[in-house]
């Protein structure tokens, strides 16, 4: 059994070369790992849930990217996507359920309305989600399509391969989250 | 038979006590006073098979007194016959509940109540159905800001004062055209 030379980085599981070794650092491993099994929670509050389902069935797939495996318990899930309009009534409760991920935790607001509050210029909606929780990525779209919201996981992905490790996030005061 | 009918009977039954009839577009309504308002709703829903109330709706006439009005509009079951039912309410004064007579007044009292604020008087659940209990105001009422008003309840929900101005939705007033008006043609600084 000989590799052959044309042989490239992600053939290291290919067992015909087992016993290859791939050099890295722990943090870009780890970072690694995590980028591609993100597991979400969804937070569908309105007709973004729906478009965010069908990000989840056949035709678009988000388990392409890893990130399939939807918990509806916050304590098993790495990214908050609220998919929907926030209302005051509601806001405590996304609040509390972002509160209950563990970290390392990561949110994105899907839609206008979780962005900015949308359309609703109202005395009952909270006017984007990023005054109670930190957002890491905002997705456009009023609903976003399947594709805007794979594209804003692409760049959460992206976010995520060039974080620090969190001992060294620990050791710099500044990047405390807000 | 037809609504128009029932309101000839009305008259007839109640006399004075009906203030106003109103046909429009064969719309038939009803103004009574408020004494009155629960007396002419039990005879709709017992002589004359008005079986379901569609919706309980309110309008506030700010500035006049009384300021307010109760409005019921009523069917039968077989969706042949529709009756309006108003009465004034004045800020001070209680509505008594239908929930009596139509189980399904319910939800809809309690909606009038949390969004206009007019009590009702012998309903057996008058609380807040969309705003949460311990929210100071009252949405719907005509001096209450579109965007809302600040609001504190720890652990239970915060409200705030929403932008009307320079958001992605806002149509820019007094344009020539609905071109020019469009939110996106605006241009933002």
């Amino acid at each position: 059994m000989v590799s052959s030379n044309e042989s490239t980085l992600h053939t290291a599981y290919d067992s015909k070369i087992e016993g290859n070794v791939i050099i890295t650092r722990v943090d870009a491993a780890i970072n690694w790992m995590r980028k591609n099994s993100l597991w979400p929670m969804p937070m569908g509050l309105a007709c973004c849930a729906i478009e965010l389902m069908a990000t989840g069935a056949s035709r678009y797939d988000i388990a392409r990217f890893g990130a399939e495996v939807m918990r509806f318990s916050p304590r098993q899930s790495d990214v908050l996507i609220v998919s929907g309009t926030v209302t005051y009534k509601m806001a405590m409760a996304v609040k509390r359920i972002w509160d209950q991920m563990p970290e390392p935790k990561w949110c994105m607001a899907m839609g206008a309305c979780a962005s900015s509050g949308g359309m609703y210029r109202s005395y009952a909606v909270l006017q984007g989600i990023d005054q109670l929780i930190p957002v890491d990525v905002y997705i456009s779209g009023c609903p976003p399509r399947p594709e805007a919201l794979l594209e804003g996981l692409m760049t959460l992905q992206k976010k995520i391969e060039t974080e620090e490790s969190t001992m060294a996030q620990k050791a710099s005061p500044d990047s405390v989250e807000a | 038979m037809s609504a128009a009918d029932d309101v000839t009977k009305l008259r007839e039954v109640f006399g004075e006590r009906i203030l106003e009839t109103v046909e429009f577009r064969e719309e038939q309504t009803v103004k009574v006073a408020l004494a009155d308002l629960h007396d002419v709703l039990a005879h709709c829903r017992e002589k004359m098979e008005y079986e379901m109330v569609l919706d309980v709706a309110s309008v506030d006439h700010m500035g006049e007194d009384p300021r307010f009005e109760i409005v019921y509009e009523i069917a039968t079951l077989d969706d042949s016959r529709h009756l309006r039912v108003k009465s004034k309410v004045a800020e001070d004064e209680e509505v008594e509940s239908a929930t009596d007579l139509w189980a399904g007044a319910n939800w809809h009292e309690r909606e009038v109540f949390d969004m206009m604020g007019i009590r009702f008087s012998k309903h057996p659940n008058l609380k807040r159905i969309l705003m949460w209990e311990g929210y100071p105001f009252y949405p719907l009422r005509k001096d209450f800001p579109l965007a809302g008003r600040p609001s504190e309840m720890p652990d239970v929900a915060n409200t705030g004062v929403a932008p009307l101005e320079g958001g992605p939705f806002v149509t820019c007033a007094g344009g020539e055209n609905t071109v020019v008006r469009e939110p996106r043609a605006r241009v933002v600084e």
